[in-house]
């Protein structure tokens, strides 16, 4: 299988490497640049805990190809904010108890900040439709949706 | 590695893509949002040996209405054309039924073109190209085509699309004006696909239905049109009697199959449902 090369940006920082075809973004990310913040919790593309930002916008990097992405801009939950400086959007998430077990809690950020990128002051309803395709099993969402509308509040302010 | 091994190739033009198309035939897939194919590839349920990524190529972007239709680029995604003013404005059942189209990242990266390709039983998009008579411009190395709705969907993830055709734009007829459409769907959660879904468009003359259009998705093999129940509706006076009527008319025209989540029997009832539903929906859209 010929190996490809691809140049993209990640958190900011420009990385190139030598890919299998077939290698997905999450498992680049996870297995190739050691980011193992973002997570694969399905098999189906359904659950979103995989999501990262390519170029601004939220996608799911378990249906993405890595070699697809020569030129892009990546941003993972590690680019957004860590335990010394985290991102308004994950302190929120603290705050509220918007996470149990954690497991869905880094593609529900990188969604959320996606959410307030496009929306100043979403309301629960807006909240609940954009969060269509990011699973909890822990929380019953109530408190990420409070998290989501006090993070973006915190971000528009 | 979830997908099974495959050669790569990122053309960056059409003709490149044609003439890799016209080499490759069977044993390539085109590679457009990535949001079925990979997931497929994923479960290995396709074992394509070439994988031809169409997303470098210029000038497929495109939502724009042209010549009275609207024309949609293989390369616009689903949220390009979610929001925009000309599907709004051409196509009311094409922006009734968007929304129930998958969720915010998938909507990112698929595309409506891609999205006719797989042509997924449950999908909504084939329904509405049937119901509004679209035309898929296909394109190969040797020439182009133009293929009729009714003759693209040939059956549960197939179309009539060679092996080494490109689909280069869906082209939808711009509704005629005073009509009225809605889409309606019953899904296990929002943004998956649907168990049933229900299309209607409906225009009024002289105070009686004409030319409607009903179809349904999640029901068969592929987008079902309910010509029994459209003609049901041909000159009846618009109303829950005459909606009642065409729904237990588009009922019985269905031989759905059962799965897990749905038997016949329900399925059947959702369209009963759901049809009623659209219909007194679109009619009170008409203008
Ligand atoms: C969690 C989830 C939920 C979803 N929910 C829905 C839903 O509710 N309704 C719905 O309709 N869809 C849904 N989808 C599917 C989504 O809409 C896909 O984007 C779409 O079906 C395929 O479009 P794509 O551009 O991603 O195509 P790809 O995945 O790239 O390709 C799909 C198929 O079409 C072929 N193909 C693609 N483009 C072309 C072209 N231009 N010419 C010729 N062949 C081509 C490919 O070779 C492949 O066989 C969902 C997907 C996921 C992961
Ligand atoms: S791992 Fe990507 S959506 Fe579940
Ligand atoms: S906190 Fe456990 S899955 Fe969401």
């Amino acid at each position: 299988m010929a190996e490809a090369s691809v140049t993209l940006t990640v958190n900011g920082r420009e990385v190139s490497a030598t890919v299998d075809p077939r290698t997905l973004l999450v498992h680049f990310l996870r297995e190739q640049l050691q980011l193992t913040g973002t997570h694969v919790g399905c098999d189906t593309s359904q659950c979103g805990a995989c999501t990262v930002h390519l170029d601004g916008r939220a996608v799911k990097s378990c249906a993405l190809l890595a070699v697809q992405l020569e030129g892009a801009d990546v941003t993972t939950i590690e680019g957004v904010g860590g335990p010394d400086e985290m991102h308004p959007m994950q302190t929120a998430f603290k705050e509220n108890h918007g996470l149990q077990c954690g497991f869905c809690t880094p593609g529900m950020v990188m969604k959320g900040i996606d959410i307030a990128n496009r929306h100043a002051a979403p309301d629960e309803a807006t909240i609940r439709r954009e969060l269509e395709g990011n699973l909890c099993r822990c929380t019953g969402y109530h408190n990420i949706v409070e998290s989501i509308a006090a993070g973006a509040r915190e971000m528009s302010g | 590695m979830k997908p099974p091994p495959f050669d790569y190739h990122c053309p960056e033009t059409l003709d490149e893509a044609l003439a890799l198309l016209a080499e490759h035939g069977e044993a390539a897939k085109v590679l457009a949002g990535g949001q079925s194919l990979v997931p497929m590839l994923n479960l290995r349920a396709v074992h394509p040996e070439v994988l031809i990524d169409i997303n470098r190529l210029p000038g497929l972007d495109h939502v724009r209405i042209e010549d009275g239709e609207l024309r949609i680029g293989a390369l616009a995604r689903h949220r390009a054309v979610l929001e925009s003013p000309a599907v709004r404005e051409a196509s009311p059942l094409m922006a009734a039924a968007y929304p129930y189209v998958s969720h915010g990242p998938i909507r990112n990266r698929g595309t409506l073109c891609g999205n006719l390709c797989h042509n997924d039983p449950a999908s909504e998009m084939p329904a509405v190209a049937l119901a509004s008579d679209a035309e898929m411009m296909l394109q190969s190395a040797s020439g182009a085509r133009t293929v009729g709705a009714e003759e693209f969907f040939t059956g549960t993830l197939s179309t009539a699309a060679g092996a080494d055709e490109l689909l280069v734009e869906v082209r939808v007829p711009q509704a005629p004006a005073g009509q009225g459409a809605a889409f309606h769907e019953v899904s296990p959660r929002k943004g998956d696909f649907a168990y049933v879904a229900v299309g209607a468009v409906v225009s009024l003359s002289g105070g009686a239905c004409s030319g409607a259009r009903i179809v349904c998705a999640g029901v068969g093999d592929g987008p079902h049109r309910a010509r029994a129940a459209e003609d049901a509706l041909e000159g009846a006076a618009p109303g829950e009697g005459a909606f009642r009527q065409a729904a237990a008319a588009a009922a019985d025209s269905i031989d759905p199959g059962e799965d897990f989540h749905a038997d016949a029997d329900y399925r059947r009832d959702l369209v009963r449902s759901l049809t009623r539903r659209a219909l007194a929906d679109a009619a009170s859209r008409c203008h």
